[in-house]
């Protein structure tokens, strides 16, 4: 069976000093040309989907301000708009952007994914994020939130925040479900005789009410190809978890090993178990950075923390070696019940390039990786059917 | 001096302008629609592409209003996807300043700006109804006397936003390990009656400094906004006489900013039909706006000016012996229905009186004008007139057919009007701002419209 394999984009790569080695083009960042190039190559690699990082701050070493630092990576373009950019360019490749749930209106994020549904034929996918940081919040001036405490004793008032934005987040995820779904696929009917263009009876007002907010619906973006994009959440521990077995199709997790792995599984599926979830379980995935190269990874990947002025922090594992090592592992820990992995290259375009040019053959060797897109839309490609609307009248 | 044209194509709307009827109308959701039409306004060395917005979906008798096109997708989602299948056209992007907060709304115009290297344009719109903010967190939160002061503080934080990136940010440099070249990103403060906001913008400056703006308002508050603030005026003055009032009126606004009148482009929104002869491009015309008013379509014209169910009245015959009900009405979030209605319903009733019309004769009459009707030479000709004689600086043409609509246009009128020296050969340069011929947005310019 085939393995899934997404890859994630962000700046120049994982590392933060990627930027400044042989093979980055760190000039390109803010080009169309740039992103491009590394979706069309990720394309090329036959690789499930990609998705694209994003925040509404500037990025930073520190939790809860900026760091001041200008020697690493600083700035970035919107992530949805990104990925509708390099749709047309493409054809089969899942496009997955980050949006933030605490601060952008769900409305706003319902009818921009369903558009690159729409334009991409089917290959959208969303990844909603929370953001927490107080810096971030007083960009928008409409809510303060207290410092995030990520110690073994936590303040109180940032674990009663986190948990606050996570029922936030849950909400706009619900909301943005439901707007998806608000017209039926064949709502567009232009009768001539009766002069309608669309039967109003299969437009549903979603009615939406929550302890944060309300939306009343119909989404103003027909139902699009997919009828429900791909949503996948990144989680490290329960109450992200949680989250994700409530909202998300896909879970990124972040094992250490394969026992971590297994361990981490079976947190997901009590998770699972936890909110209830219906349907088909969450898809899992192991996020890993990665730096590949037939001899030396672990050479250029010290020569980068030494640019940087220390070891790479991730809370990924980090890999260095060869692609047949990775493929080793990958299969290795696939057997603790993964269903595939998001790779997060280190360097761009290099250890992209790694992979899509020596991972996948590697993969395909061992019978392991598709030789060929099967299908066109991304849901199809994870084996996740195309839902009915929730709101299509059962005859 | 001769003037140079403008012109712009706007993507079919969701009002009874776009034909939905005809065989040839396409989806109106379709990528591919989007980009037949985008790629035929670059074919034509058009300024910009325009899409308009609607937060909420119209109603009508407390329904979803279904005669309409109905359903579109979200403009700077599409924008960017256009921005990789063209390379020259301006593309301009109705983002709503009720419904949205300055630091999300400046970062995706500057990536618009980034990814189609210089291209983009914002027409900033404002709201105020609780039925639009019933989609949104804040509800109906502002009211319809603050919509301007919110939209002008919005776009001035936005500058501020874009103003906060030099040009050189960004040195990228791995010889000297800096990637920001210090001082290049200048931390914002932002404190007004509408937002008081503070921190770093996580963008760098779009190659046009600041995307082109533009305004649609036609209110006094709305036109000195314009004067003060935008780069183009989308007018709805199609009309040669009011054009010429709206445009005196408009530009003589600017010297009060400092401006110049070639500042600011007036665009009035225009519908244009070709014929062989002036009576097929007339018999066509006729059949368009008959095609643009079914039966239901004028009843629902006067139900919403009414005010009224007139469900039972027959379309083709007298129009109701009613007085409007001047109340709540029954149509929301159609603009077109939000004036006096008692006076339009005066009008309309001694209209119809004198020239003996059924309401669909009346309807057709006054609800589905038509700017430019005539050969290609004539149309042509008429809308070098127009701008020639200070009615406009160019056109937004609003097609009636999606996706075909602009393409007799492109391949018939626009041709003459290069043959007159009236309108470019060719794109001069890379940016929308090239196109307008406006300035670049530089840093020390940013004062100016801080009145």
């Amino acid at each position: 069976m085939t393995l899934s394999l997404a890859v994630a984009l962000d700046g120049a790569g994982w590392h933060p000093a990627a930027w400044r080695s042989g093979s980055a083009r760190p000039g390109r960042l803010f080009t169309p040309g740039y992103w491009a190039e590394l979706v069309t190559e990720a394309e090329r690699g036959l690789l499930d989907f990609v998705t694209f990082e994003d925040a509404l701050g500037l990025q930073s070493t520190h939790l809860n301000e900026l760091d001041g630092r200008l020697d690493q990576v600083r700035g970035r373009l919107d992530a949805v708009l990104i990925a509708s950019a390099v749709a047309p360019l493409t054809s089969r490749i899942g496009l997955v952007p980050t949006t933030s749930t605490t601060h952008t209106e769900p409305f706003h994020v319902a009818i921009g994914i369903a558009s690159l549904d729409h334009i991409s034929r089917g290959r959208a996918g969303w990844r909603p994020r929370l953001s927490p940081r107080p810096d971030q919040a007083r960009h928008f001036g409409r809510r303060v939130l207290p410092p995030l405490d990520l110690s073994d004793d936590p303040d109180p008032a940032s674990t009663s925040s986190v948990a606050d934005l996570f029922g936030e987040a849950a909400d706009a995820v619900e909301v943005v479900r439901r707007l998806w779904d608000s017209w039926e696929d064949d709502a567009e009917i232009r009768d001539v005789a009766t002069g309608r263009f669309i039967d109003r009876e299969r437009l549903h007002y979603i009615d939406f009410r929550g302890e944060w907010f309300s939306v009343r619906g119909p989404s103003i973006t027909p139902r699009s190809p997919q009828g429900q994009p791909l949503v996948t959440s990144l989680a490290h521990d329960t109450l992200p978890y949680e989250f994700a077995a409530r909202s998300s199709d896909v879970v990124y997790v972040t094992p250490r090993d394969r026992a971590d792995a297994a361990a981490i599984v079976g947190r997901v599926r009590e998770a699972e178990a936890a909110v209830g979830r219906p349907g088909a379980p969450l898809k899992i995935f192991g996020d890993l950075v990665v730096f590949l190269d037939a001899d030396g990874a672990a050479g250029r990947k010290a020569r980068l923390d030494e640019l940087d002025g220390g070891e790479l922090v991730s809370d990924a594992h980090v890999f260095t070696g060869t692609p047949e090592g990775l493929a080793g592992l990958l299969l290795d820990w696939r057997e603790a019940g993964l269903d595939g992995f998001r790779l997060r290259p280190g360097e761009l375009p290099h250890d992209l390039t790694a992979i899509t040019r020596g991972l996948v053959p590697e993969l395909r060797a061992r019978n392991a990786f598709r030789a060929a897109y099967e299908t066109a839309d991304l849901r199809g490609r994870l084996g996740l059917p195309r839902p009915g609307s929730r709101y299509a009248k059962v005859s | 001096m001769t003037k140079q044209i403008h012109l712009a194509a706007h993507f079919p709307g969701v009002n009874n302008t776009t034909v939905w009827s005809d065989p040839r109308s396409g989806s109106q959701i379709d990528f591919d629609s989007f980009r037949h039409l985008a790629q035929t306004a670059e074919r034509g060395k058009f300024d910009f592409f325009f899409l308009a917005e609607g937060l909420r979906l119209r109603e009508a008798k407390g329904r979803i209003h279904d005669l309409d096109v109905v359903g579109r997708p979200e403009s700077l989602t599409v924008l960017s996807a256009l921005a990789a299948v063209t390379t020259r056209l301006g593309l301009a992007a109705t983002v709503n300043s009720t419904f949205n907060e300055p630091y999300e709304v400046a970062r995706r115009l500057a990536t618009l700006d980034h990814l189609s290297g210089g291209r983009a344009a914002w027409n900033v719109v404002t709201s105020f109804d609780a039925f639009t903010g019933e989609n949104f967190r804040r509800g109906g939160f502002l009211d319809e006397a603050d919509r301007y002061t919110r939209a002008k503080e919005f776009l001035q934080t936005a500058r501020e936003l874009w103003d906060s990136w030099a040009p050189d940010a960004v040195a990228a440099d791995p010889e000297s390990g800096r990637f920001l070249r210090p001082g290049g990103v200048t931390p914002f403060r932002h404190e007004g009656r509408h937002f008081d906001i503070s921190g770093v913008f996580s963008t760098p400056r779009g190659p046009q400094g600041h995307p082109v703006i533009i305004q649609a308002g036609d209110s006094d508050e709305g036109r000195e906004f314009a004067a003060s603030s935008a780069d183009v005026i989308f007018s709805r003055h199609s009309r040669l006489e009011e054009g010429r009032a709206f445009y005196r009126d408009v530009k003589r606004r600017l010297a009060a900013y400092g401006r110049r009148p070639e500042d600011l482009k007036i665009l009035p929104a225009v519908t244009y039909v070709l014929g062989d002869t002036e009576a097929e491009a007339a018999e066509r015309a006729a059949e368009i706006r008959r095609a643009q008013v079914s039966p239901q379509t004028a009843l629902y014209f006067v139900e919403a000016v009414w005010g009224r169910d007139l469900s039972g009245y027959d379309p083709d015959g007298p129009l109701p012996d009613l007085e409007p009900d001047l109340d709540d009405g029954v149509s929301k979030g159609h603009a077109q229905f939000r004036g006096d209605r008692g006076a339009v319903a005066a009008k309309w009733r001694a209209l119809a009186e004198e020239k003996n019309l059924s309401i669909r004769e009346l309807v057709v009459e006054v609800a589905a004008p038509q700017t430019f009707v005539g050969t290609p030479r004539s149309v042509a000709d008429e809308i070098d007139r127009f701008v020639q004689t200070d009615a406009a600086d160019g056109f937004i043409f609003v097609p009636h057919l999606t996706p075909g609509g602009l393409d007799d246009l492109v391949d018939k009128v626009v041709p003459l009007l290069q043959e007159k020296g009236v309108f470019r050969a060719d794109y001069t340069g890379p940016t929308l701002r090239d196109h307008l011929g406006l300035a670049p947005r530089t840093l020390t310019t940013r004062t100016e419209e801080i009145s």
